[in-house]
């Protein structure tokens, strides 16, 4: 029920966007609960945007994890 | 997304999985909670919890919102139906069992309900028919709510009103810390959930409880590192509130969508299936909305339904006590053909979860 889906905004019109959800899937969402731009990934539930997928996070994150990891293994291990 | 496929990357689930390993108290049992049916999913569905050390156990409070709608709230639609109001709910809920009956029980003795992907195709089919009365069964945590919010606000047909069963989570993990033998360790924070509230209401539970939390996505990848992350803290002896899923989590969570939801909702107490009443835990329309309450405009209000069924153990289930197949009907009596409580029903239901994939894998 709590599902979300990252999506891309492939139109803007008003409150309403064009989403892609991948492998061709497209669908009218509300997007009047966050600020996006045509080319963003937003997270889709229900019909509405509740929020948009930072991308430059989501890869600093993956950076992130592997530095922290790899960082760790050495010193005292 | 190329992304995605990363955040599932074996090879660095096995590093975190080491790195687990290595934080993991030798002669402890540690036991993480989280409240969230898609983490129960990601859980279950990827045998993440044979991946663990024996002594790390992660149990499933209430995280289904479709799970915890008490049978009077169902019961309030299947009465609504009954006299002719369409009903527009989400898949999960048609087969939630009310005291009597379900939506779908009502609808094969010939009541109009018809499931939804959202609030707006409802608004939607309301517009189309002028003649009927809508009625849209309002189901959610905060990821739900703003939708409802927003469609209230904006103001739908006369024709068209919600029955609002929405409920908060952070009551509902305050009142886990409360259960007794328990013994939780840390909390695994949902990551839709705090997409729109933010980690400003987490804040309490390191703060007042000392309670380890931890923000964490959907992704294994995101599990895996929200359970490390746990662990550390754990290790550190420390509690402190982090945000693994910061690339849709922000600290102060989506702020119109909170708005929207301040606007045309006040939190009142409500009833949770299984668990009771809790205080500040449930959404209702604000007066100046009352017209689009269906409670108000056909005046249902079903106090007391039967929540829970003779051997149903959901009350148990949810709170995390026990986990499904503890209950002497999982997979005998109630199965997802012929679920018998709330759990099996939902699509994030616990016992539902469980059934769909624990069967394959070996699980604690
Ligand atoms: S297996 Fe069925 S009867 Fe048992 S707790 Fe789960 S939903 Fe209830």
């Amino acid at each position: 029920m709590c599902l979300a889906i990252p999506a891309l905004v492939t139109r803007l019109e008003g409150g309403k966007a064009q989403v892609d959800f991948g492998e061709g899937v497209l669908r009218d969402v509300n997007v009047s609960l966050v600020d996006a731009k045509v080319g963003d990934y937003v997270l889709v539930h229900a019909g509405y945007a509740i929020q948009t997928v930072d991308k430059e996070d989501a890869l600093e994150t993956l950076a992130l994890w592997k530095e922290i990891l790899a960082a760790e293994k050495d010193p005292g291990s | 997304m190329a992304e995605k496929l990363r955040f599932r990357d074996p090879d660095l689930a096995k590093v975190i999985v080491q790195k687990i390993r290595k934080v993991t108290p030798k002669d402890e049992h540690v036991k993480f909670c989280h409240v969230c049916g898609t983490h129960e999913w990601t859980i279950t569905h990827y045998g993440l919890r044979s991946l663990l050390p024996e002594n790390v156990e992660v149990i499933a409070g209430p995280g289904c919102p479709v799970c915890i709608v008490p049978a009077a709230e169902i019961d309030e639609a299947v009465q609504l139906a009954q006299k002719g109001v369409v009903i527009t709910c989400f898949g999960d809920v048609l087969r939630v069992p009310g005291s009597n009956m379900s939506l779908l029980e009502a609808k094969a003795e010939g009541a109009d309900v018809r499931v939804v992907y959202g609030v707006s195709d409802a608004v939607e089919m309301a517009k189309r028919e002028p003649d009927k009365e809508f009625v849209f069964s309002a189901v959610g945590f905060e990821t739900t709510a703003p939708s409802t919010a927003v469609e209230a606000l904006v103001g739908p047909p006369e024709n068209f009103s919600f029955l609002v069963s929405h409920r908060l989570i952070p009551p509902a993990m305050e009142l886990l810390l409360g259960v007794g033998d328990l013994n939780i360790s840390g909390f695994l924070a949902p990551g839709h959930v705090s997409a729109i509230i933010g980690m400003k209401p987490y804040e309490l539970f390191p703060r007042v409880y000392r309670m380890p939390t931890v923000v964490a996505g959907f992704e294994p990848i995101d599990v895996l590192m929200g359970v490390y992350m746990l662990l550390k803290q754990c290790a550190e002896a420390t509690a402190r509130l982090e945000n693994e899923y910061s690339r849709v989590v922000k600290w102060e969570g989506n702020p119109k969508a909170l708005e929207a939801m301040e606007r045309a909702f006040a939190v009142t107490g409500g009833n949770w299936r299984g668990i009771g009443r809790l205080p500040d835990s449930a959404l209702k329309l604000r007066d100046e909305l009352l017209a689009y309450d269906a409670r108000e405009k056909y005046g249902v209000n079903v106090e007391q339904g039967k929540d829970i069924l003779l051997g149903c153990e959901c009350h148990l289930v949810i709170i995390g006590k026990i986990k499904p197949n503890e209950c002497p009907m999982f997979m005998k009596a109630c199965t997802p053909a012929k679920p018998i409580g709330a759990c099996m029903v939902s699509s994030e239901g616990t016992c539902r979860v469980w059934a769909k994939t624990a069967a394959a894998q070996k699980v604690n």
